[in-house]
């Protein structure tokens, strides 16, 4: 098996517009209630970018390269781990009615959730 | 054939992960499978980021020596970064979400257009299309960086006014311009093989320069009202600005779950959009309070103001109450305290329910979760379309902290900048109580018909602390019945 890709003019396209629609539609089902949390989410699915990073790096050949690969890795990290810290948090909040019994105490603002 | 095994494994795992995205995604569609939906999306950038460190097999020969250092900086570099967002993510508090996702939004543009430089300064992209594609990922990530950037000082209050100049669309069409010519330039440079007039490494710089500063002026004029909107144009910017890296990079997860973002985010910034009764361009490109110059006529009838204590009565006594939170709310801090009223009042028989409006709050839905955070079972919290036919059988609508979402004249008034805007039916209630700071005009500059109406009552004072003083009324009933 071939392992290595090449992706070239009209299989870009397609792919670019499959991913969109794939996008638009997922999008789409998700209800208002959820939009800050779908928002941080699809925040940190763009921290894939960090992938990218690590690709420039570790085939940086000159100190210019490696001091820009740094900030690609430094800022995409972040990007990922933050935008995965603040979703997760969020999500953790929805409760129904009927799952406040098991969770009595509402959080406070300082607290740590 | 040394490098097949490593490109095999990677080729796997990204596959894995843009399916883990898609899948997680499609889980967050709904309350309960949410939480597991970020963690399976999560699992995916595990796998992605485990398996780039295979890249190290398959390093061109002039990149060797350098190897283990750059793995060492790799290592440093996620650390830092991750740990440092992580942490921040962990400790920073729910009011302040709009500007933490506008940070780690611009993290991401930012990662984009480095990548970006790394290709240019490296001259590896073969082709026009390849180089093209970069340097338009490059724009897009940078206006995204510094974009966000200012997003971000505006929504913490470090940058507090729109900044606005004489002439700002024009200056920022001259730079959008040059951006664009500077790029150009470079393209035609590389074509061509001509010697560029200042050394390519200088009009790369320029470039990202020119773009940079394009972000910085198309944002410093937008109103800290319109930010919802801003922050999901940001969002997609990056998405799509990881997804074109993507393809120079040929990594096809890269360029799936940028596109999918992208196209995520677009959505999202039309809902916004709408919500506002605002087209994106004239977010973009029109100053907010420009067309809010409407002339002030009488309003008919009077304010009636009332006291904390006998309105929480009337609500204590009624059937079905709905209360309406707004951004004002949650500048008080008063979430906590609605709740614990409205666990009193459910204690004794009321029916309540919250009905959010989508622009309530700065960014999408943030109202939403800073009720959740206080507690508020999300089977309470209905959305526009869904509670807007129930305001005319409930006894009560109590507003607290929002105004342009309820004024009548965005249904009525055809001369209001509000006119068509999608608001919350407050007004058909029997009773409307109204919980304000004093008697001044929304966001918008626009007087509020409600306000004034027969069957509307103003509460004066700060949400917690007329909360607080509501609470005590019921209390002191229920104290006094059992005596």
């Amino acid at each position: 098996m071939e392992a290595q890709i090449e992706i070239t003019g009209f299989v870009a396209l397609y792919i670019f517009m499959l991913a969109a629609f794939a996008g638009w539609v997922i999008i789409g089902h998700v209800p208002a209630i959820l939009h800050t949390p779908l928002m941080s989410g699809s925040n940190f699915v763009h921290g894939i970018v960090v992938v990218g990073g690590l690709f420039a790096l570790l085939n940086a050949s000159t100190v210019t390269e490696q001091a820009i690969g740094f900030v690609a890795v430094l800022l995409g990290a972040g990007n990922a781990a933050g935008g995965y810290a603040v979703t997760d948090r969020m999500l953790a909040m929805f409760q129904t009615s009927g799952q406040q019994t098991k969770h009595a105490k509402p959080r406070s603002h300082t607290k740590k959730a | 054939m040394f490098t097949m095994i490593p490109q095999l494994i990677i080729g796997v795992a990204d596959l894995a992960a843009a399916l883990l995205f898609l899948y997680g995604l499609k889980r967050m569609s709904s309350p309960v499978t949410a939480p597991s939906g970020i963690f399976v999306a999560g699992l995916g950038m595990l796998v992605a980021i485990l398996a780039s460190f295979l890249y190290a097999f398959g390093v061109s020969a002039t990149a060797r020596p350098y190897l283990p250092g750059n793995i060492a900086l790799a290592l440093v570099a996620l650390a830092l970064g991750g740990g440092l967002a992580w942490w921040s993510g962990r400790k920073v508090a729910m009011t302040a979400m709009p500007q933490m996702v506008a940070l780690y939004n611009g993290m991401g543009g930012g990662a984009a257009g480095a990548i970006a430089a790394v290709e240019l300064f490296g001259g590896t992209a073969n082709g026009v299309t390849q180089l093209v594609v970069t340097l338009i990922g490059a724009l897009i990530g940078a206006v995204s960086l510094s974009g966000s950037l200012i997003a971000w000082a505006k929504l913490d209050g470090i940058l507090n006014k729109p900044l606005r100049i004489q002439g700002q669309q024009i200056v920022n069409l001259v730079v959008m311009v040059a951006t664009l010519a500077v790029g150009g330039y470079i393209v035609f440079v590389t074509l061509a093989g001509a010697a560029p007039v200042i050394t390519m490494p200088a009009l790369i710089g320029l470039f990202f320069g020119l773009a940079l500063l394009f972000g910085i002026l198309m944002t410093l004029p937008i109103g800290g009202a319109d930010m919802p909107v801003v922050i999901s144009i940001y969002n997609a910017f990056t998405g799509l600005a990881v997804g074109l890296e993507g393809f120079v990079l040929q990594n096809p997860a890269l360029m799936i779950a940028g596109m999918v973002v992208g196209a995520a985010g677009m959505l999202l910034t039309l809902l916004m959009a709408k919500a506002m009764n605002r087209s994106v361009s004239n977010v973009l490109f029109t100053n907010f309070g420009t067309v809010a110059k409407h002339k002030k006529g009488d309003m008919p009838g009077s304010l009636k103001p009332v006291e904390a204590g006998d309105a929480g009565i009337y609500m204590r006594y009624a059937a079905k109450v709905i209360i309406v939170p707004g951004y004002g709310l949650a500048v008080a801090q008063g979430q906590q305290k609605l709740y614990e009223f409205v666990k009193l009042l459910q204690s004794a028989g009321v029916e309540v329910k919250f009905a959010v409006h989508p622009v309530a709050g700065r960014m999408p839905g943030q109202m939403d979760v800073l009720l959740a955070e206080a507690g508020v079972p999300y089977d309470l919290i209905f959305q526009l379309e869904d509670i807007n036919d129930d305001f005319a059988a409930a006894d009560v609508a109590l507003v607290i902290g929002a105004n342009d979402v309820v004024n009548p004249a965005a249904r009525s008034d055809k001369s209001s900048p509000l006119f068509g805007m999608p608001i919350l039916d407050a007004d058909k209630a029997k009773k409307v109580y109204v919980v304000k700071r004093g008697g001044g005009a929304g966001y918008a500059g626009v007087e509020n018909g409600l306000f004034y109406g027969d069957n509307c009552n103003m509460v004066y004072g700060d949400a917690q602390a007329v909360l607080v003083k509501m609470i005590e009324a019921v209390r002191g009933l229920g104290l006094s019945a059992a005596a």
